[in-house]
């Protein structure tokens, strides 16, 4: 631990033009406040697809009016062909998984917050920073612009498996030049989080004010600081697979590709590649992924949590090693999205055991959140709401990793909607609702304005029922056994399940347009909202000891100390039930300790 | 708000198990020697993950129900035993638990995978391709023809590519369905033409993958005549959604009678 803020402050001077304050800026703030901007355009990006696909999938000949001036070959009269239908699906993935579920939550919430509640005055590489979000930008804007190939974005999924991602065009539509701006997109996305990261951790382990140990960081600083090290390694392996993957493309290379495929009556000029190769690295980055999205949803609602539930967490040093054990034990269990894949059978059970234990610091963190709050005074507003249901969101999508761990039932349930329920209900709801609930908490330290506090539980209450209403009838969907990424169900035995899917198309619109609450709710907030004051929770840690919003400097030239955990709550103070971090006063406990 | 909440959760809880319960949808009849044992090992999990969610909404919705909107004089408690307790129950309950599955699950994994097929097994060989799966049958010599992907022609319908100079492969028989004999355990050989697909029949309780590039194989044994339907789960292209065939289960007389049939179409 350093006391080098007055360094960090060196770096860079107040701004003082538009483009230096406002766009290409050096502050942590702004810069989270980007990151926060792009996630929320990326998120209505990705529902408004997620609503075409529904509508399709509900109704699948039905004409969507204005769809033909999104894709004249793909919506023709309005009407989804089955390409467009995939290339929409693959947009959806990719925009919710890297430019959302992984930029708001770690990238925004992490670049504003972190080096506040580390006392720091910003990050220790500015430049960086700023370089980490303008990648980031460019690599959603590159994705973007497959839209308007003439033959659309790549319909190979989130997942680009091999070799439908390295033959060309040859494979279909989109999987020519759609597939290389895909790759090329993501390349640069891995740069920006990689650059970010490393900001991340130099940050949380260089520049903590005194007395800031390493067990008085907030469970969100640990939660993002963990985050990087994931982040560090996964995006470091699958940024080199994505340029592989290139050179199968322009550079006539064979990693992915097999000998002697015949695509459309050729034989493809590929040879010696390896199509599991694809998968193996894909999934190293891909399962850590899935905790990149949730485990700062975690420290944010455990975070969130004790500010109202007015009292500390049974442990937060448990917590602490159950987000460390759910990241080790992340690179282990990648394997668990193989098992039918065609790789060793033995290697399916090796993966399986580690996929199963995963579970047990899962179980801890729901023990620990929910047996807290007993004996709590819990407050009940927008953002505890949104924690709470990102517990019960979290709980529902854990338990059906139980049946996906184990490879004799995956066999069943394979790349079924089972899959996809699970996936969204734990990496998508329960992350989207961390997001929710920090956003409900923050906003007032990052704006200066309260958000709408009625909205806000209007908000809670439809997305909370419409979200099991959309994604509860997954998982019994993926146990009939309908496969996920059709079209459309042209299977006997899929074609009983289409009223279910019009239940959930109506239910995914419903609950889509809820979040246009959300939306008006945080842009007249933001500039009508009522003025906040600057600890409007009465909370502890360090963002709320300084003014609101933070001055350029986050502590107006003052280099706090630390005298306290970060949160004691449920204590005898001169201001109430709490003590702030950077208050030296004394303070009695009013609950027994354990 | 709070109370109102609670019983949300509760509501929703039992809602979701309500289906599951009453199997409203559920994987089909188990046509198959081994299936029983993914359905027993999905049961168990179904048994032990349902109680672990109802437990934990339950419990959340109660403590929501007695723990919000206290009075602000209202004395503050933790949890009897802390966070030590509840580490112990969960290494205790969800260790035992995991193991249980993972011992369990291992049978009926090795049962599929890690056994080889018996030495009598009927082989047949399956060629995914955009977006149709093809079978191929030795024929009387019992021998399957060599492969030349060079020699994949759909005009003349040498869809595998039988090499024409094999003697071996003049009395291959190639379909676009599947017909099995009931009660007669399967070789599958199966391998991919042009990209990744996957060979899925929910009755027979088998999914596998086929890689481009290597040979897969899967043995079974069908115990229920009837026609069932194959499709791809792997994402192999716009036509994936379409990508099916049909497996019909046959006695083996009127399999006999079919493999004759298709042997004279040939």
């Amino acid at each position: 631990m350093h006391d080098m803020s007055a360094h960090a402050a060196q770096l860079h001077a107040p701004p003082t033009s538009f483009i230096r304050k406002h766009v290409f800026s050096l502050d942590h703030k702004v810069i989270g406040k980007q990151y926060y901007a792009l996630a929320l355009v990326a998120a209505l990006s990705g529902m408004f697809l997620s609503w075409l696909m529904r509508i399709h999938l509900g109704w699948t000949n039905a004409a969507i009016p204005g769809l033909q001036f999104l894709s004249k070959t793909g919506a023709p009269g309005g009407v989804m062909t089955p390409e467009f239908y995939l290339q929409l699906m693959t947009m959806h993935g990719t925009i919710m998984v890297f430019f959302v579920l992984t930029t708001a939550p770690f990238a925004a919430f992490g670049n504003f917050f972190l080096p506040i509640q580390v006392g720091a005055e910003d990050m220790p590489f500015p430049r960086f920073n700023m370089m980490s979000f303008w990648v980031t930008f460019s690599a959603f804007i590159v994705l973007m612009l497959s839209f308007v190939l003439a033959d659309g974005p790549t319909l190979g999924g989130w997942t680009q498996y091999a070799p439908l991602n390295s033959v060309g065009a040859v494979a279909g539509p989109g999987q020519g030049l759609g597939v290389v701006l895909w790759m090329t997109s993501i390349a640069l996305f891995c740069i920006g989080q990689l650059l970010g990261s490393l900001n991340f951790i130099t940050t949380t382990l260089d520049l903590r004010v005194k007395g800031m140990s390493l067990m008085r960081l907030p469970l969100s600083a640990w939660a993002w600081f963990i985050t990087s090290c994931m982040g560090l390694t996964a995006f470091a392996v699958l940024m080199p697979a994505c340029i592989l993957c290139i050179l199968d493309h322009v550079a006539g290379t064979s990693f992915f590709v097999a000998s002697n495929l015949v695509i459309n009556g050729q034989i493809q000029p590929h040879a010696g590649g390896s199509t599991l190769l694809w998968q193996h690295l894909f999934w190293f980055f891909g399962h850590p992924e899935v905790y990149i999205a949730i485990v700062p949803g975690i420290g944010i609602v455990s975070h969130v949590l004790m500010a109202n539930m007015r009292k500390p967490m049974l442990s937060q040093r448990v917590l602490i090693y159950c987000m460390g054990a759910l990241a080790v034990l992340s690179y282990m269990v990648y394997g668990h999205h193989m098992f039918v894949s065609g790789m060793n059978p033995i290697s399916s059970l090796a993966f399986s055991f580690p996929t199963l234990v995963i579970t047990i610091p899962a179980t801890i963190t729901v023990l620990i959140w929910v047996f807290s709050l007993y004996g709590s005074k819990l407050r009940i507003n927008s953002a505890s709401l949104f924690a709470l249901g990102f517990i019960s969101m979290f709980v529902s999508g854990g338990v059906s990793g139980f049946f996906l761990a184990q490879p004799s039932i995956d066999i069943m349930l394979h790349a079924t909607y089972f899959v996809v329920g699970h996936f969204h209900m734990v990496m998508g709801v329960a992350a989207m609702f961390g997001i929710f609930s920090g956003t409900y908490f923050w906003f007032p330290k990052m704006t200066g304005r309260m958000m709408n506090e009625t909205l806000g539980r209007i908000h809670f209450w439809l997305s909370f029922v419409g979200a099991y209403c959309i994604f509860m009838p997954f998982h019994y969907l993926g146990m009939a056994g309908n496969i996920r990424r059709y079209s459309s169900f042209p299977d006997d035995f899929l074609q009983p399940l289409i009223p279910v899917h019009r239940f959930i198309t109506v239910a995914a619109l419903a609950t889509g347009a809820a979040q246009l609450v959300f939306l008006y709710n945080l842009i007249h907030s933001r500039f009508w909202g009522k003025p906040a004051p600057d600890n409007p929770w009465e909370a502890t840690s360090l963002e709320w000891s300084t003014a609101t919003p933070p001055p350029f400097d986050n502590f107006g030239g003052k280099h706090p100390v630390v005298y306290h955990d970060p949160y004691q709550y449920g204590v005898t103070s001169s201001v109430g039930d709490y003590v702030m971090q950077t208050s030296p006063e004394q303070v009695k406990t009013d609950h027994d300790e354990s | 708000m709070a109370k109102f909440f609670a019983v949300t959760i509760i509501i929703i809880a039992i809602l979701s198990a309500i289906p599951i319960l009453r199997h409203t949808w559920a994987a089909p009849e188990d046509i198959s020697t081994h299936g029983y044992l993914i359905d027993d090992q999905m049961s168990e999990t179904m048994a032990e993950a349902g109680i672990a969610f109802l437990a934990a909404q339950f419990i959340l919705a109660i403590f929501i129900w007695m723990f919000s909107n206290r009075a602000p004089d209202a004395k503050l408690k933790n949890f009897p035993g802390g966070a030590k307790v509840l580490v112990i129950a969960a290494f205790l309950v969800v260790g035992v638990e995991v193991l249980a599955l993972g011992v369990f699950g291992v049978k009926a994994w090795a049962d599929v995978y890690l056994t080889p097929p018996s030495a009598g097994a009927m082989p047949i060989q399956v060629q995914a391709q955009q977006f149709a799966f093809y079978f191929r049958y030795p024929g009387p010599d019992g021998k399957f023809g060599r492969l030349d992907p060079a020699q994949i022609n759909d005009t003349t319908e040498n869809f595998f590519g039988i090499d024409a100079n094999d003697p071996d492969g003049k009395d291959d028989i190639v379909t676009a369905e599947m017909a099995i004999p009931v009660n007669k355990e399967i070789h599958l050989l199966m391998h991919a033409k042009d990209l990744g697909h996957s060979f899925f029949v929910r009755e027979l309780r088998v999914q596998q993958d086929f890689v481009p590039g290597l040979d897969v194989s899967l043995h079974f044994t069908a115990t229920k005549v009837g026609k069932y339907e194959i499709v791809c789960t792997q994402l192999c292209g716009l036509g994936h959604y379409n990508m099916k065939a049909y497996l019909y289960v046959y006695s083996q007389e009127d399999f006999d009678n079919w493999l004759k049939k298709e042997q004279a179409l040939q």
